[in-house]
């Protein structure tokens, strides 16, 4: 082995590192799973962190009834496979109200998203909670700790956060208290893909392209992945060759119009593109440049 | 030479983003960018020094920036940018709404770009003096350093003052950018009086070396490749490379760690079954093999590892930054906060310290106070003695002071309630680096580096005795505790304390009582009541209750002990279950009306400072094993209800 590694290795080192002291410094810690690519690698070392052992935590995933079927199936199935328990957890006030992105458009995501993780990490008591997210993300991101400290109601104050220095984390909180932690905070977009690549890390296929039906609607492309789908008058679905860059809810996500049916050529295809990644999102949108850090204060991931 | 002739470099410059062969070949891509190496850097600078403007063009250059970014970046700049209709690539950077407004970065954020050779993680630091925590923070996981400087303005206070962090942070690698040359006409002799004025400096505060260049964030002079507005550049004085090249090619802190001895700190035992047990941690230094004698720190025992398990399969080796599970040959003891390391050449452990402290919180050092030292994976109870000296961190000179307040430096020594395995921060970060953490509010409150153990605990060795505190304990026929009465001046204290340990005695309990007032008069007449005289009062009546219990005694304290993490300190020192704090919980005003010694009266007047209860808190115990009411129990009531609760004592 030589000497320098290469940057993936060390960003591996890092991660798994991250996650360890989690587990040996947290009472009930917890991973976000939301069943992207990010989700993915997260869940991947994890799993290389604790090898032989399973992971010793369960996957929480805040479900909107909303996603891609097929991020359904890849999540059951990545549950048996890692030997994990998995936690699905469902807003009931959102349930009960018929939430839904066609008609209630930013509340959805309020609602079945921020309520209901909040309400997931407050039902089960997890005092530590791995999220997915990176710094190349988002601007508010670049400045998160890895780390990140709540308050007991879950909100997140940029101005008063611990400082991290050296792989030195502070984990300690008082009773209700809780921390986000961000275990590829320092990967790219690119990073995540060459590792998705390299590990050969199973993924949502709609990342790939493939001949899907869809409807144009505001500039956006949207799959109708079922019948819940309500199409306007006079329209129609189309058969289009697309794939997805990021995934959430299947109304809320844009597709854009791909032949990349590969790892590579999505690799290629992200780095060719002018447009960054949660461009396809609605959600960083709302309340001006500073959409995602109101967001983050109120408690979302 | 006109402007337009001179470099200013286009997304397409070769070094950064190869297009031509992501489109053609993104197979041989991926094969060279899964092969980079990485470096972390950090840019400091004052607000004016174009910080984020710079970083703005790397990222601009390497096509870290997407259309729709650029899009919302050309409307910002026109709204609140302050480069008139041209693109204001700080805007890019400074991240939070807050700062927005204000035009100032408030906090590190974490940038990152690829050149064909390396992927970069860019730590933005502020300038600003009340965010020194963050420019160390910041300093803490770099390679390397580059320190702006401003070509109008030359050597300023604050480039003293970042110069001065990153060298004592460790960074070797520095870089003196004098940017905005394109200000000075690109001018040789003001580059080379800034120069000159910062090897004067550099020279004083022990910094070996540096490299300087002239460079245009703005317009991009010599930061992707040479440029021609500054031809002298080339000349044989000067380093005649660009910032980009520079940064490709220096040494990686991790190389230099893997050359060092074997040293794997332990994060976790991974047990999943009774065949298989191994230990996980972070290779700090050194590398490893299967059939490498190791010895296990604190504990001194060794053994030979015999495997190094991943998920990918087992290892021929492992070296410094790897994340590992390794397996021994023999069950010896090993676990979190262990550090495995190499036989023949193991750190050192000890618990009492010099080290160079930086404090990072709004509420200054309390001197005697314990916190949590964290430092790698173990974690102790420890606490500081005055300091030394601080630095000014504008002048480096040494100042006399009682205490560290937010952002200042100092040299002091500390003290741990167990030994710590470590070795100097100049030699090893991982084992040398630690944070201190608040008791109380658990926020973390310093930073420090180790500098060396104190001749006292490497020469003072625990003298074990062959009669223990079990065998003492047993002869009493009785369980030692300490009963520690808490409460205000006037609350009935000793006298309940009294009246326990009269019953204890009529019980043929052997006790002691240490009574506040007494201790005063002779183990502590030293010390005063400021807070930390009382931190340090605390810390000897617990250490000499210490002492009695391990005779076997039953110790009875009264003391106001107003200071949750001083009576907790107390609490750490006894073997679990054997300090009982007992609150006497009396309000203010009722001890205030008793007023037995006329104290109260006299701190009102103002003739007594620092009086707990109206100048000074007192901090409630939230979870005492006792707890005696005053107002609704006489004394003899409380003594009373104390013994039932605390029967049999066997």
């Amino acid at each position: 082995m030589a000497n320098t590694l290469t940057h993936l290795e060390r960003l591996e080192a890092e991660s798994i590192h991250i996650i360890r002291e989690v587990v040996a410094e947290a009472e009930k810690p917890v991973m976000l799973y939301s069943v992207g690519k990010d989700s993915a690698v997260m869940l991947h070392l994890a799993r290389k962190a604790f090898y032989p052992s399973p992971p010793p935590f369960p996957l929480l995933h805040v479900d909107t009834t909303w996603k891609f079927k097929a991020m359904y199936e890849l999540r059951d199935r990545m549950a048996k496979e890692s030997g994990m328990d998995l936690l699905v957890y469902q807003n009931p006030e959102a349930k009960e109200k018929g939430i839904n992105p066609f008609d209630h458009g930013a509340l959805h995501t309020d609602m079945w998203k921020t309520e209901g993780l909040k309400q997931a990490l407050d039902k089960y008591g997890f005092d530590a909670a791995f999220g997915g997210a990176r710094r190349d993300e988002e601007k508010s991101r670049a400045k998160e700790r890895i780390f990140s400290f709540r308050t007991a109601s879950h909100g997140w104050d940029p101005k008063n956060q611990r400082p991290e220095l050296w792989n030195l984390y502070n984990a300690r909180k008082a009773k209700g208290e809780s921390i986000r932690v961000f275990p590829i905070s320092n990967w790219t977009e690119l990073d995540v893909w060459q590792y998705i690549q390299l590990n050969a890390i199973p993924i949502v296929p709609l990342y790939f392209a493939a001949k899907r039906p869809t409807v144009e609607r505001d500039g956006m492309l949207l799959m109708v992945d079922d019948d819940r789908f309500p199409l306007k008058p006079g329209e129609v679905p189309v058969e289009r060759s697309i794939r997805f860059r990021t995934l959430g809810c299947y109304p809320l996500t844009g597709a854009v119009e791909s032949e990349a049916k590969t790892l590579p050529e999505v690799i290629q295809e992200t780095l060719l593109t002018t447009t960054s990644e949660r461009q396809g999102r609605a959600i960083d949108k709302d309340a001006g440049g500073a959409g995602m850090e109101v967001k983050k204060q109120q408690g979302y991931f | 030479m006109t402007d337009t002739e001179t470099s200013s470099p286009g997304p397409a410059d070769p070094v950064y983003v190869t297009e031509a062969l992501i489109a053609e070949d993104i197979d041989a891509y991926l094969d060279q960018h899964q092969h980079k190496t990485m470096l972390r850097f950090i840019t400091c600078g004052s607000v004016d020094d174009g910080k984020s403007t710079l970083i703005g063009r790397m990222l601009y250059d390497s096509k870290m920036i997407f259309e729709d970014q650029l899009d919302a970046l050309t409307a910002d700049s026109k709204k609140v940018g302050t480069q008139g209709q041209e693109i204001d690539f700080a805007l890019l950077v400074d991240g939070l709404a807050a700062e927005r407004e204000q035009g100032i970065t408030i906090d590190v954020a974490y940038r990152f770009f690829n050149t064909e050779k390396r992927k970069f993680i860019v730590a933005d630091c502020p300038g600003h003096e009340q965010y020194t925590r963050n420019m160390v923070t910041g300093a803490s996981t770099a390679d390397l350093a580059v320190i702006l400087i401003d070509a109008r303005k030359g050597v300023l206070v604050q480039t003293r003052r970042h110069s001065y962090l990153c060298h004592l942070i460790g960074v070797t690698n520095l870089v003196l950018a004098v940017n905005k040359m394109d200000l000075v006409d690109y001018s040789q002799e003001v580059f080379d009086q800034i120069v000159a004025d910062y090897t004067a400096f550099a020279k004083s505060i022990g910094i070996e070396s540096f490299t300087a260049m002239p460079i245009s964030g703005f317009k991009g002079d010599n930061v992707t490749s040479l440029s021609a507005n500054t031809p002298w550049y080339k000349g044989a004085d000067y380093a005649g490379v660009s910032l980009i090249e520079h940064l490709e090619s220096v040494e990686v802190n991790s190389a230099r760690d893997a050359a060092k001895p074997f040293r794997l700190p332990v994060q976790w035992v991974n047990r999943p079954n009774l065949d298989f047990r191994g230990f996980s941690g972070l290779i700090a230094t050194g590398s490893v093999k299967p059939g490498d004698p190791v010895r296990v720190l604190p504990s001194g025992k060794t053994s030979t590892v015999t495997r190094i398990v991943t998920l990918d399969g087992d290892l021929d080796e492992a070296v410094a930054g790897q994340s590992v599970t390794v397996c021994f040959a023999d069950e010896i003891d090993c676990s979190r906060g262990s550090v495995i390391a190499t036989a023949d050449n193991p750190p050192q452990t000890a618990d009492q310290f010099e080290a160079t402290i930086v404090w990072m919180d709004d509420a200054p050092l309390h001197v005697g106070r314990a916190y949590w030292l964290k430092l790698g994976t173990q974690m102790v109870s420890a606490s500081v003695q005055q300091p030394k000296y601080a630095v000014n961190v504008n002048t480096m000179e040494h100042v006399a002071v009682k205490t560290l307040e937010l952002n200042a430096i100092g040299v002091a020594q500390l003290a741990t309630d167990k030994p710590v395995t470590f070795e100097p921060y100049a030699e090893n970060r991982s084992l040398g680096g630690f944070i201190l953490i608040d008791k109380m509010t658990n926020s973390t409150v310093g930073a420090g580096m180790l500098h060396f153990s104190l001749r006292r605990s490497q020469n003072v060795h625990w003298q074990a005795t062959d009669i223990t505190r079990a065998d003492h304990a047993s002869l009493k026929n009785q369980t030692p505790r300490v009963l520690w009465f808490t409460g205000l001046s006037g609350s009935g204290k000793s006298t309940i304390a009294n009246a326990v340990e009269k019953r204890l005695n009529l019980m043929n309990r052997h006790t002691f009582l240490l009574d506040g007032d007494n201790v005063r008069h002779g183990l502590n007449k030293d010390l005063g009541f400021t807070e930390a005289d009382r931190i340090e009062n605390i810390r000897r009546v617990g250490e000499v209750a210490k002492l009695m219990t391990d005779a076997g005694l039953i110790v009875l304290t009264a003391f106001i002990s107003p200071f949750k993490a001083d009576r907790e300190l107390v609490r750490a020192m006894l073997p679990q279950g054997e300090f009982v704090e007992i609150f006497v919980d009396t309000p203010l005003e009722v001890a205030e009306a008793r007023d037995v010694k006329g104290l109260y009266k006299k701190a009102r007047s103002g003739a007594l400072k620092n009086f707990t209860g109206i100048d000074s808190p007192y901090e409630q115990p939230t979870d005492p094993e006792i707890r005696v009411n005053t107002v609704e129990m006489t004394a003899d009531e409380a003594a009373e209800y104390i013994i039932r609760k605390l029967m049999p004592l066997k």
